[in-house]
């Protein structure tokens, strides 16, 4: 590997395990808050998944480092500006229909993202997405029927979820950018060029939405930044309240 | 008594488990809904505590074993409401019993958990406690219970380990993780030992559920084997032994400990401990706010059956 390719690599991995930890941790501060038993269970296992990945793509990035770093350096070390995650994941959990509807944007880019990701001529990258194939033909299961029954159900159900449509549909459009870095890596057949995949992804989602009676948005509206570590105000939260005990005993093992 | 009376004895009496659907005294049955419901409502509460520190878990390994065994200790909830439920009680009932202070849940779960330690003392001390209650009741004589026991304890099982495996982490640590660690062994070992319930002179339904083998063993009995379990595993820890006049009692072959803070045990047990309202609390907030959501599956289905029926017509 050229050093080049694996310190792209090294980023590209940093980006995909931060996506997993902060959508893992937002998804896991749904639990003992479920509307029923059964779905605190559901959130848990969905996060789980999450938390699963987020390590496997740290460890990763651990290894290509080469420089005493963990997994848990990755996570817990490194402040909101140098987080890569898309914005989509670090935004508030919300309701539950907009969770859901965050989870159903996720879980269609990831039916999309994964088995493009299989193809990587990167065996570690590969190897997780083969796993990550298998979990979220189930979370897309999920989400998909969530949302078609909060769209389809009842007047307040459906205002609340098509509001969550509407909120979060700006910051779906950045999950299809490219840069130098993933150019690169895509170039070389390691990195998922996510730009090819905008329609597919909007026609599945518009699918869903439109079955569960909901209306698609106008693309009128973007923001874009967390692959540059420009984020919005709640990621720098969420980390507070991640990283808290790790970074007050520093050195420690647990 | 009665021929059904008599059978019934004779069952229990055999060690045959009683079933669903078998003739039993209407006490058996309030007693059993009384401590299933009690023990679910437990599984669920018991979330919150350490729902707490999932996401400030100290490492990624740590935050997915706590999600996992949180997400476990959903999952027996579940499976003890459906027990509950072959007595013909149903979920809704049960959690409004909840709601409205009729039905009690394990005490223990009003001990706020302050530090990272308490989680770890939770895992190794709460369910080690819990296990011990447990494995006896896999003998239950009502079938559902005591299947859905020992399915519970196996995975009780690896929740103690988890939580002994975090102490042990905490208690070789540095020195601040060490005395996080004692802390969290001295707030906690008490209120582990009431887990158990008051004496066997002071509970009102031990009596009867041990004629009817709902209950196996006494709550004293129950007490005295996890306080002679626990001793040796303090002493792995290198930590101090928060009972003070612990000692070794050849003839009994037991430790004698300290008598328990029983007005404690009764002004938490009566709802005025550290979290007492607050459990209900969130929980009646969380259920609340799921409302909406649960009327929009209700509509939907309904809109999914009307179209089916008028498909089929």
């Amino acid at each position: 590997m050229s050093d080049a390719i694996k310190a792209a690599t090294l980023e590209y991995a940093t980006r995909l395990g931060d996506d997993s930890v902060v959508l893992g941790h937002r998804i896991s501060e749904w639990v003992s808050y479920g509307p029923f038993l059964e779905e605190d269970i559901a959130y848990g296992n969905v996060a789980l998944d999450y938390i699963g990945r987020a390590r496997m793509f740290y460890t990763y990035a651990a290894e290509l480092a080469d420089d005493g770093r963990t997994e848990d350096d990755f996570a817990y070390m490194r402040s909101d500006r140098e987080y890569r995650n898309l914005l989509l994941m670090e935004m508030p959990k919300g309701d539950f229909a907009y969770s859901q509807v965050r989870q159903l944007f996720a879980d269609v880019y990831y039916t999309l993202v994964l088995p493009q990701l299989l193809h990587s001529k990167d065996e570690t990258l590969s190897a997780i997405a083969a796993k990550g194939i298998k979990e979220t033909k189930y979370h897309l299961r999920r989400s998909r029927e969530w949302v078609l029954r909060l769209g389809d159900g009842t007047e307040e159900s459906h205002k609340r979820t098509q509001k969550a449509v509407d909120s979060l549909w700006g910051y779906t459009h950045e999950l299809f950018d490219m840069d130098e870095t993933e150019q690169m890596l895509a170039d070389a057949g390691i990195a998922v060029d996510v730009s090819k995949l905008r329609d597919e992804w909007h026609k599945m989602v518009s699918d869903i939405l439109t079955e569960a009676t909901l209306t698609v948005p106008e693309d009128s509206w973007a923001v874009r930044g967390g692959r540059t570590g420009y984020h919005t105000e709640n990621l720098g939260h969420m980390l507070t309240e991640m990283q808290i005990t790790h970074r007050s005993y520093p050195g420690c093992q647990w | 008594m009665t021929p059904e009376e008599q059978n019934f004895m004779r069952k229990i009496e055999a060690e045959e488990k009683i079933e669903p659907k078998d003739w039993m005294p209407a006490d058996y049955r309030k007693n059993l809904i009384r401590q299933i419901s009690q023990h679910a409502h437990s599984e669920v509460i018991g979330m919150q505590p350490e729902g707490n520190w999932i996401t400030r878990a100290p490492s990624l390994r740590r935050k997915a074993v706590l999600l996992s065994k949180v997400q476990d200790e959903a999952g027996h909830g579940l499976y003890l409401y459906s027990a509950a439920e072959t007595l013909g009680i149903s979920r809704s009932e049960m959690i409004e019993q909840l709601q409205t202070g009729k039905a009690k849940y394990s005490s223990i779960f009003n001990y706020p958990t302050l530090t990272w330690a308490d989680v770890a003392a939770i895992g190794w001390l709460v369910d080690g406690a819990a296990i011990v209650n447990q494995v006896s009741l896999q003998r239950t004589s009502y079938g559902p219970y005591s299947r859905g026991m020992i399915r519970i304890c196996k995975e009780e099982s690896f929740h103690q380990r988890q939580g002994y495996e975090a102490m042990l982490a905490l208690a070789h640590g540095s020195p601040e993780q060490k005395e996080m660690a004692q802390d969290a062994l001295n707030r906690f070992y008490w209120p582990a030992l009431m887990m158990f319930g008051p004496h066997d002179s002071a509970s009102a339904h031990s009596q009867k559920s041990m004629e009817w083998k709902i209950k196996r063993e006494t709550n004293d009995d129950l007490r005295q084997k996890f306080v002679d379990q626990t001793v040796k595993q303090i002493e792995v820890l290198g930590l101090e032994h928060p009972d003070k006049n612990l000692k070794w009692n050849e003839e009994r072959g037991h430790y004698d400990s300290s008598d328990l803070n029983w007005d404690e045990f009764w002004s938490v047990i009566n709802g005025n401990g550290h979290c007492n309202r607050e459990r209900i609390e969130h929980h009646v907030a969380a259920h609340e706010e799921g409302e909406w959501v649960r009327d929009a599956i209700a509509a939907y289905n309904e809109k999914k059956r009307a179209k089916k029926a008028q498909n089929a017509a």
